[in-house]
């Protein structure tokens, strides 16, 4: 069990980690999901003892370990860049956790073929790291966290440098591989989906905070605030500056030509969100939920300009216009919009989340 | 495209080959005559101009490895020159890692001021040097010339190393911190290998500048340390100028300089790359 205790990080006076608490249980997998520069590396950095915290403590199964050297840690961390020994080979490399322990050469000849073949290294185990494919590279020194058994495995966004099928190959294998191990695993990434793919816990960072820690589907589903839902969105969750008259969302009031009354463009109030107060709310409504095609009978609908739209393969970003705010939808399929149209879309608001003046949601969601 | 670009390529080629051409004579132009005068006789240096020998001898080669007082020398030279390259890098590969991965108050200014150390003439040195190796009693040692010379190579080294270090990513000392190597076994076992040109070229660069640097050494010493550079200053005896044995004593020299560049010329290129030599 790793706790971080109210430790915090401070550089030259820039503060790196704000003081954040987190436990990480035995054989849990862990993933910090956040931005950029949002503090994932400097807060695996004081996991794994390279750095020392400015203030707090970190324990380890309850001892206080702050000021132990990572060499008496127990630990193994793997770079976004792929770090091996340049000098060695990738046996040597593999090996050398192993070697350093001292551990006797037929064991090490052993363990080292073992996570070869489970990494699928063997036919490359003579050549130098810097001869291989990025995905070999970054195999091998995966295959170093792995061989050395270690009670903490730390990953910074070890896929990002890799193409996109070894990525989604990767991706699938690793949970198996650790989940075999019983060892603590902490995984940065920036991409919502991978932390959905890897599962597990998942705590969101934002500006070197830990915004929300806990089960990464039950985040995802119900994010504690709009910091967090917007980290746990890609492409960016919809956001939406309404008022909570009674029963109905008031989303926009258009002045109506002439004299008369203005007109009010209105949602319904979900039943999940109805014991929420009046007053002023922001909506948030991820991009999967608005569809172009009625998701369920009677889904409520609003009329919007479409724009541009992008298509990433098997799925579609239409963006589209709703007052002067820009919202996007993701669509299964290829789907070309000229953009200009005038076209009413259907919004999921089974799934709307709604959160109040300071940030914070108002009510959970009901699927 | 290649049709109508090749004539106007054609033509402008012979200008450059000239220029190179006439460059690279003027640069091996002193070295022939260095080694022309080295196979020639002394009265037929004295007495005619030619640009081939008219009877090439080894006679001066033969003088200069058989005399004692000349081929000590070469000994005395390469004894201060190895233990100078020795003495810098073992201080300057420290020096460097700090330099390269730790930020400490003044680094960088210390850093400039290694630099500045090169630029002072080495003349500056000498009468302190001499006061200071006299009265600890180093004068006429090995030591006193190396210990010298440190003043100048051991910031040249630093400044060579660490642009090399930097090369190296600070990951690959904290993956290896990680594995559990203890600092000293990281440093030796991965650390080195990794900027092995970087060692290649700061030992040459320590090596050219002590092989060559006459004044400091010739001060520092006078019978049982004495440089090849100061025996050949003293060749000026009652029988006049023995200008074949300086020329082969000349040519000697050169060889060291020659055989080390062999070995480090595709790392110089490196340290090239890096800015830094």
């Amino acid at each position: 069990m790793l706790e971080l205790v109210n430790v915090s990080k401070v550089v030259g006076g820039q503060t790196h980690i704000h003081p954040t608490n987190l436990t990480l249980e035995r054989g849990s997998l862990n993933v910090l999901l956040g931005p950029t520069l949002a503090g994932k590396t400097s807060l695996l950095r004081l996991m794994a003892g390279l750095d020392k915290p400015t203030t707090g403590e970190v324990r380890f199964d309850g001892k206080d370990v702050t000021g132990v050297p990572v060499q008496q840690r127990n630990v193994a961390m793997v770079y976004q860049q792929f770090i091996n020994y340049p000098s060695m080979t990738v046996y040597a490399n593999i090996a050398s956790p192993l070697r350093v322990s001292g551990a006797n050469s037929a064991d090490i000849d052993r363990e080292v073929r073992k996570v070869a073949e489970l990494m699928r290294l063997t036919p490359y185990l003579d050549r130098l790291p810097l001869s291989l494919s990025g995905g070999q590279q970054q195999r091998t020194a995966l295959a170093r966290a792995i061989v050395k058994k270690a009670s903490l495995v730390l990953l910074d966004e070890p896929l990002a440098n890799l193409d996109y099928k070894l990525r989604e190959e990767m991706r699938e294998e690793l949970p198996k591989i650790f989940a075999a191990s019983g060892s603590i695993f902490v995984y940065a990434t920036t991409e919502p989906s991978e932390a959905l793919l890897l599962g597990g816990n998942t705590a969101t960072m934002h500006e070197g905070r830990v915004s929300q820690f806990g089960k990464t589907v039950a985040v995802y589903r119900n994010p504690r605030d709009l910091v967090t839902a917007r980290t746990f969105s890609d492409p960016p969750i919809n956001t939406h500056s309404a008022v909570k008259e009674g029963k109905h969302f008031v989303l926009l009031e258009k002045e109506a030509g002439g004299k008369g009354k203005p007109v009010k463009i209105t949602l319904a109030v979900p039943a999940h969100l109805a014991g929420i107060a009046d007053g002023p709310v922001t909506l948030g409504l991820q991009p999967h939920h608005l569809s172009l095609d009625e998701p369920y009978a009677k889904a409520p609908s609003l009329k919007v300009k479409t724009q541009v739209s992008e298509i990433a393969g098997s799925e579609s970003f239409v963006h589209v216009l709703f007052g002067d705010k820009r919202w996007v939808m993701l669509e299964h399929g290829v789907r070309n919009i000229d953009p200009g149209l005038d076209i009413d879309i259907y919004l999921d608001t089974r799934h709307l989340m709604a959160f109040g003046p300071d940030g914070m949601a108002l009510a959970g969601q009901a699927g | 495209m290649s049709t109508p670009l090749s004539p106007t390529k054609k033509e402008k080629r012979w200008p450059s080959l000239v220029v190179m051409t006439l460059y690279l004579l003027f640069m091996v132009i002193p070295i022939y005559w260095l080694i022309v005068l080295s196979i020639k006789d002394n009265t037929e240096i004295m007495n005619s101009f030619s640009v081939l020998p008219q009877e090439p001898t080894l006679k001066n080669y033969r003088y200069i490895l058989t005399d004692y007082s000349w081929y000590v020398g070469y000994i005395n030279s390469s004894i201060y020159v190895v233990l100078n390259m020795v003495i810098s890098l073992l201080l300057a590969l420290p020096a460097a890692y700090a330099f390269s991965r730790y930020r400490f108050l003044g680094d960088k200014h210390v850093f400039f001021w290694f630099l500045t150390n090169r630029m002072s003439p080495g003349a500056v040195y000498v009468l302190p040097f001499f006061q200071l190796y006299s009265a600890v009693g180093l004068f006429d040692t090995h030591w006193a010339v190396a210990f010298a010379h440190c003043l100048f190579n051991v910031p040249l080294a630093i400044w060579i190393l660490e642009g090399f270090m930097s090369g190296v990513p600070k990951e690959i000392d904290e993956t290896a911190y990680i594995d559990g190597y203890s600092f000293p076994r990281f440093f030796i076992t991965v650390f080195i290998p990794l900027i092995r040109s970087g060692i290649g070229v700061a030992a040459f660069f320590c090596f050219m500048f002590s092989w060559v640097e006459l004044l400091i050494a010739r001060t520092l010493t006078s019978t049982f340390a004495k440089p090849i550079a100061a025996a050949m200053t003293r060749t000026v005896s009652a029988t006049g100028m023995d200008w074949g044995a300086l020329a082969a004593a000349g040519a000697l020299t050169l060889i060291p300089g020659a055989v080390v560049i062999w070995f480090v010329r595709n790392h110089i290129a490196k340290g090239f790359a890096l800015g830094r030599v």
